[in-house]
């Protein structure tokens, strides 16, 4: 069970489109978490425009990260999470999902909220898609397989 | 400088608006697609109040000429619906839907100094790492495609 959070679950959707308008307007790049990850890693192209592509994506993972501080400063507590998930679960997802936006070039931050905004198409597709796999993922897992 | 700063003060908004959201919680993320079970139509609220800004303010940003700190604005170019995407997408679904963590939501948590972000991030890195490095491989021999 998870409590109904109309209000606060709205202001988060707020904060997080006015982050993905801000990643555009000031460095001019897609709020894409799957992408910043993915240019993170290897194989690297050379030069100083792919240095400097790699620092801006750094920074922002790191200001991630650090983002429980913000809500501790804000309200005096940590943000409590729960995680109904086993640990091997927990990696069988990751591995499914990681194949998934690599393929995809996307996932919920870069299709669901910027390419959305911006009405793309492919983006408009690969959020619908997702939604479904998703919410028949988890019909399986927690009706049908009953864990 | 400025651009790493600025980024970091982004990715710090950022990272917060998932926490307060609830996308960085599994159990909420899953009760949502939990139609059938204990519903939580909450992230519905999420995707709205995300939507909103993002389409208001990306209309305003696009209509300028560049960036603030960058020379042009970086778009993705491609129209095209493919099979690697709808594939791509089903299978992300797959994944969001076991683990209740997708790549925008664990990054916060795993400030959180828990366990269970750190598996979920783990093998996300990994299988991302994996698939660069095979399509990698795969472009430098054009004949194999």
């Amino acid at each position: 069970m998870s409590e109904f959070t109309p209000l606060t679950s709205a202001l988060g959707g707020m904060l997080i489109g006015l982050a993905a308008v801000l990643t555009m307007a000031l460095l001019g790049r897609i709020a894409g978490i799957s992408g910043m990850i993915g240019g993170l890693l290897p194989p690297y192209a050379g030069g100083a425009t792919a240095a400097g592509e790699r620092g801006w994506r750094l920074a922002f993972l790191a200001g991630m990260i650090a983002s429980p501080l913000v809500l501790l400063a804000a309200t005096g507590s940590l943000p409590e999470i729960e995680v109904p998930v086993s640990l091997p679960m927990l990696v069988a997802g990751g591995l499914i999902a990681g194949v998934g936006v690599s393929y995809a070039n996307g996932c919920p931050s870069g299709h669901g909220v910027c390419g959305m905004a911006r009405f793309s198409v492919r983006s408009i597709a690969a959020t619908l898609t997702f939604m479904a796999t998703t919410a028949a993922t988890v019909f399986l897992v927690r009706h049908v397989l009953g864990a | 400088m400025i651009r790493i700063a600025s980024a970091f003060l982004i990715g710090l908004l950022f990272g917060a608006g998932l926490l307060l959201s609830g996308m960085a919680n599994p159990a909420k993320v899953l009760n949502f697609f939990d139609f059938a079970g204990s519903w939580d139509p909450s992230l519905a609220f999420v995707m709205g109040g995300a939507l909103l800004v993002a389409a208001i303010g990306y209309r305003l940003v696009l209509a300028r000429p560049a960036p603030a700190l960058a020379t042009s604005f970086s778009l993705p170019a491609r129209t095209a619906l493919d099979g690697r995407l709808i594939g791509g997408s089903a299978l992300f679904g797959i994944g969001w839907g076991i683990a209740g963590f997708c790549p925008g939501g664990v990054v916060p948590a795993l400030g959180l100094g828990r366990i269970e972000p750190l598996a979920f991030a783990g093998a996300l890195t990994a299988a991302i790492a994996a698939v660069r490095l095979l399509e990698a491989r795969r472009a430098q021999r054009p004949q194999a495609a």
